[in-house]
């Protein structure tokens, strides 16, 4: 690694107070954020949240309303976008399809005065670095999906710019080449070392590629932090829900701050919350994180439930379960491996104890979730 | 997982007050100056030739001969007596009846030629096309020389039709319009969806019930853009009603009248200002309806393969396309006989005198039809060249600008109006501004450079909306990513913008130069002598009572119009051949 990551305080790219309206539309709502030299930010959420308008202020391809925005120290609000120093990826690749794979790379370069052989010592270089060192003489039109992708990202690394801009690079892929095309980006900036900003919808993608990870919900700001904090600290309900797959269990906060109502059961949390006795409020727990097939009846956050739907997903079994004592309406979805399937004996209809691990239940007011519990 | 490679808490930096407050302008970029500029310079350019001339007409319009303001009394005139208006109603029975025979003919046409399995379809095809490349005042010349009071037709059968005023003006309207329809029509009708028509059998319905309730609603948008179109190039027409109307004054021979001959500017101004409604209408409202169509295109379609229906109506049906083929190829036919013709039709030997000596006002000019080819070619290329350069870099501005919506969308309606700008008005409306001895834009009067900007605009809409689809077609994110390369704008257009539509842009110059050859309204007060155009020269020649001249200079118009049809086909193959690497999948 080139860089020493980390150890200087300045952030390389601050953004203080961005909002940007279309009309009567808030697309985005004073958005703030210090992004650190070197890191990948994924900024995620559901479409029309204002990730691709924040990437296209960022480019000074959009003007905002207000706010201020700095790059490397300087300020950049003002600047029109052949000032800035960013290469940009469109989910569309956006490749000139009247230029070669070389050609497009070159693009830049050409611009730049540079003696010829540079620029083609430069685009072999590119090319090289984005595995393709033989398509260089092809259109884009002759090259895949997958390709087009890699060399709309060496042309936007060409001019070593100081930022990354991606605009949903991967989305217009197919869900192979999506993959191992993801895991290529990431190696990519890791070896470049280049600040990135990556918008995204796609949850899985966020979490595998992102340092740090900005979950937007209309033009604002739900939750940032590593992709860890984010699966497993959720710091709202719309976070909960949009990130991986989340159980909400409605009920009513407990008399002490440890315990929250559902139904006609009582759960006990290891994260104290602050709410009132009585509060409305949403429990939530992964099913991954629900422990099945426990033998002591008796011990706490314990319960039975009858096993509702099985869906097989090779590697393991997703399971609807329902809860008599939490009424008709609630389904608790659970994951378990193949192994541990033959082990319970777990079939349509049958009965299996669970248990709600404290450590792993969260707790949030009812009004906060915009989003209603899913039956 | 990734592992952190950040301390996970970064703290988000604090907004001051101010900022909030503060609002947000971008510096202009040099890109940014220079775009600004060329769209200053576009507004300067659409105020100077287009809005300024039509207010310096309405303004004439609404004053007497020497120039003082009278209100509307020159409309009151108009319309003092059923004399003195007929031209208005002419022209709108005229554009009617000529608007539900085209579109009627034109359907059952394209009709066979989409979905039946005729022989020959390309042959009918081409032919259907051949009236676009020359003038209408050649078919309606062609008309008298077939169904005159000595026409051919005439004389063999005895029967005369009664070709000048209303009959002739109708028919030479048909066939000049009929190419134009035909396009639209043809368009409507291949695009429809199979599984409509599947669905539509396997429940049993009648080809008549499917005609009615799949065919008609789906091409209703189509039937109605067509009809608007042959509409007003019905009303808008000049050269038929000349040749052909004998008394029956239409507006645009109302105008012309008005103004050549009784030299009363303010009632031509009156009457082109009448003139500019119902085709201002007509465009309107086929622009709400090609909005709707666009709407109905985009879903995927399967498309409808053409059928054997029962052999009646097949045969029905090609004996009709045949018959028409027959009578557009006669009309060329006797434009071409004629040309070497000594005296249709009392001396009908063979001659090469017609392209030769050359009168035309009454003055012998020594240079023959040749000369005044040459002079049409010159205006053709220049309105080629300049036109597709202004209509496409316009287009290009207004469709890939960022910001300055509200700018874009003003230029944007400017540059599609001149559609329902009829020539014969903007003719005036120029004479109105630039013979005008006052003026600093007098200099431009007489010159071959008024002649090319005239047409330019008289030709403007069409272009103007190709260039806008085609630079559609492009990925909106070009743009963007020159900037971001730190490349200027007009290098991305020219290095990948231009070459991308190189298609479009050729077939934007044809239509440029082909309609610049058969153009007459809008020059017909703009020519000055010495600088006659080959269209117009056609006119002077009939007035004149040289038919055979006439038909000689015609049959050059076509001849060149084929050419240059046969060079832009071969033009865009060749574009096509080179292109072929990028656009193969």
């Amino acid at each position: 690694m080139e860089r020493s990551k980390g150890t200087s305080p300045e952030p390389y790219l601050r953004i203080i107070g961005v909002t940007k309206t279309f009309g009567n539309l808030v697309a985005v709502d004073d958005f703030s954020l210090d992004v650190m030299e070197g890191e990948f930010i994924c900024l995620l959420g559901p479409s029309g949240c204002g990730k691709t308008t924040l990437l296209r202020i960022i480019a000074g391809l959009e003007e905002p309303n207000t706010g201020k925005i700095y790059q490397a120290g300087r300020e950049i609000t003002h600047l029109p976008p052949r000032e800035r120093d960013f290469g940009i990826v469109f989910q569309s690749y956006a490749l000139f399809p009247n230029l070669t794979a070389a050609q497009n790379i070159a693009y830049g370069l050409q611009s730049r005065k540079l003696p010829k052989e540079q620029i083609a010592k430069r685009v072999a270089e590119l090319l090289e670095m984005v595995g393709l060192p033989d398509v260089g003489h092809k259109y884009p039109s002759q090259l895949s999906g997958g390709q087009q992708q890699r060399i709309a990202l060496a042309r936007a690394l060409a001019t070593s710019p100081g930022l990354l801009l991606l605009d949903e690079p991967l989305s217009a892929l197919d869900a192979r080449v999506r993959v191992s095309l993801r895991l290529e980006i990431k190696r990519l900036q890791r070896r470049v070392g280049v600040t990135t900003i990556f918008v995204t919808h796609d949850q899985e993608e966020a979490l595998v590629m992102a340092d740090r990870i900005v979950v937007m919900r209309a033009g604002r700001i739900e939750q940032v932090g590593t992709p860890e904090e984010i699966y497993r600290h959720p710091a709202t309900p719309f976070v909960a829900d949009f990130v991986g797959v989340m159980n909400f269990l409605p009920g009513y906060a407990g008399p002490t701050p440890n315990r929250v109502r559902c139904g006609s059961l009582e759960f006990q949390c290891a994260n104290p919350h602050d709410l009132a006795p009585d509060t409305p409020v949403m429990l939530t727990i992964r099913p991954e994180d629900i422990r099945l097939g426990v033998d002591d009846l008796s011990a706490p956050n314990t319960t039975t439930t009858r096993v509702e739907e099985i869906e097989f997903l090779g590697s393991f079994y997703r399971l609807m379960l329902r809860l008599d004592a939490l009424g008709d309406t609630t389904r608790l979805v659970a994951e378990v491996s193949s192994n541990r399937m033959r082990d319970l004996k777990i079939e349509y209809k049958s009965t299996l104890s669970i248990h709600l691990p404290p450590s792993l239940l969260h707790v949030y007011p009812a009004e906060m979730s915009g989003i209603e519990a899913r039956a | 997982m990734t592992t952190p490679a950040i301390s996970p808490t970064i703290p988000r930096p604090v907004v001051d007050r101010r900022i909030r407050r503060q609002r947000v302008r971008q510096r202009l970029g040099r890109d940014e100056i220079l775009r600004r500029a060329l769209f200053v310079l576009m507004g300067v350019w659409l105020y100077l030739f287009l809005i300024y001339p039509l207010f310096r007409l309405l303004i004439r319009s609404l004053q007497n001969k020497e120039g003082a303001f009278v209100g509307l009394a020159n409309y009151a005139a108009y319309f003092s007596s059923a004399t003195t208006s007929a031209s208005l109603r002419h022209s709108l029975n005229i554009s009617i009846l000529s608007m539900v025979i085209t579109v009627s003919l034109a359907f059952i046409y394209a009709y066979g030629l989409t979905r039946m399995t005729l022989p020959g379809k390309r042959f009918f095809r081409i032919v259907a096309m051949l009236p676009i490349f020359v003038p209408s005042l050649v078919q309606a010349l062609a008309f008298i020389y077939m169904f005159g009071n000595n026409g051919l037709f005439t004389r063999i059968f005895g029967l005369n039709i009664g070709l000048y005023g209303p009959v002739g003006i109708v028919m030479s309207e048909v066939f000049y319009a009929f190419p134009h329809a035909l396009i639209i029509l043809m368009t409507a009708l291949a695009l429809a969806d199979a599984r409509l028509y599947e669905a539509a059998e396997s429940l049993g319905a009648s080809g008549l019930r499917i005609f009615f309730t799949v065919t008609l609603p789906a091409i209703k948008y189509g039937l109605m853009s067509a009809a608007f179109v042959v509409f007003t190039l019905a009303i808008t027409d000049f050269g038929a009603p000349k040749v052909v109307g004998g008394n029956y004054d239409v507006l645009a021979t109302d105008i012309y009248n008005k103004v050549i001959g009784q030299q009363n500017f303010e009632m031509g101004a009156t009457i082109s200002t009448l003139l500019l409604v119902p085709a201002m209408i007509a465009f309107i409202l086929d622009r709400l309806v090609q909005r709707r169509q666009v709407a109905q295109i985009t879903a995927e379609v399967k498309p409808l393969a053409p059928r054997k229906y029962h052999p009646l109506v097949q045969g029905t049906v090609l004996t009709f396309c045949i018959l028409i083929v027959i009578f557009i190829l006669s009309i060329y036919g006797i434009v071409i006989v004629g040309a070497f013709t000594k005296y249709w039709p009392y001396d009908l030997s063979l001659t090469l005198k017609n392209f030769k000596t050359f009168y035309v006002a009454g003055a012998q000019h020594k240079s023959g039809a040749l000369h005044v080819l040459g002079n049409s070619i010159q205006m053709a290329t220049g309105t080629a060249i300049f036109g597709t350069a202004i209509v496409f870099i316009s287009a290009y501005l207004i469709e890939k600008g960022r910001g300055l919506r509200w700018v874009r969308s003003v230029l944007y309606l400017l540059s599609i109006m001149p559609l329902s700008i009829p020539g014969m008005v903007l003719g005036l409306a120029y004479v109105f501004t630039f013979n005008d001895p006052s003026s600093p834009l007098n200099r431009l009067y007489g010159t071959m450079a008024i002649l090319v900007i005239s047409t330019i605009f008289h030709y403007y809409t069409v272009p103007f909306l190709t260039a806008t689809t085609a630079l559609k077609q492009l990925d909106p994110e070009f743009e963007a990513i020159g900037e971001s390369l730190n490349v200027p704008f007009y290098r991305t257009f020219w290095r990948v913008t231009v070459p991308m539509t190189l298609p479009a842009i050729i077939s934007i110059a044809m239509y440029f130069f082909l309609n610049a050859m058969v153009t007459l309204s809008a020059i017909v007060f703009l020519f000055v002598p010495g600088r006659e155009l080959a269209s117009l020269a056609v006119m002077l020649l009939d007035d004149a009572g040289e038919s055979a001249q006439a038909m000689a200079m015609s049959l050059l118009i076509l001849v060149t119009g084929l050419a240059a049809r046969g060079f832009f086909y071969l033009l865009t193959r060749g574009v096509e051949r080179r292109t072929q690497a990028w656009t193969q999948g």
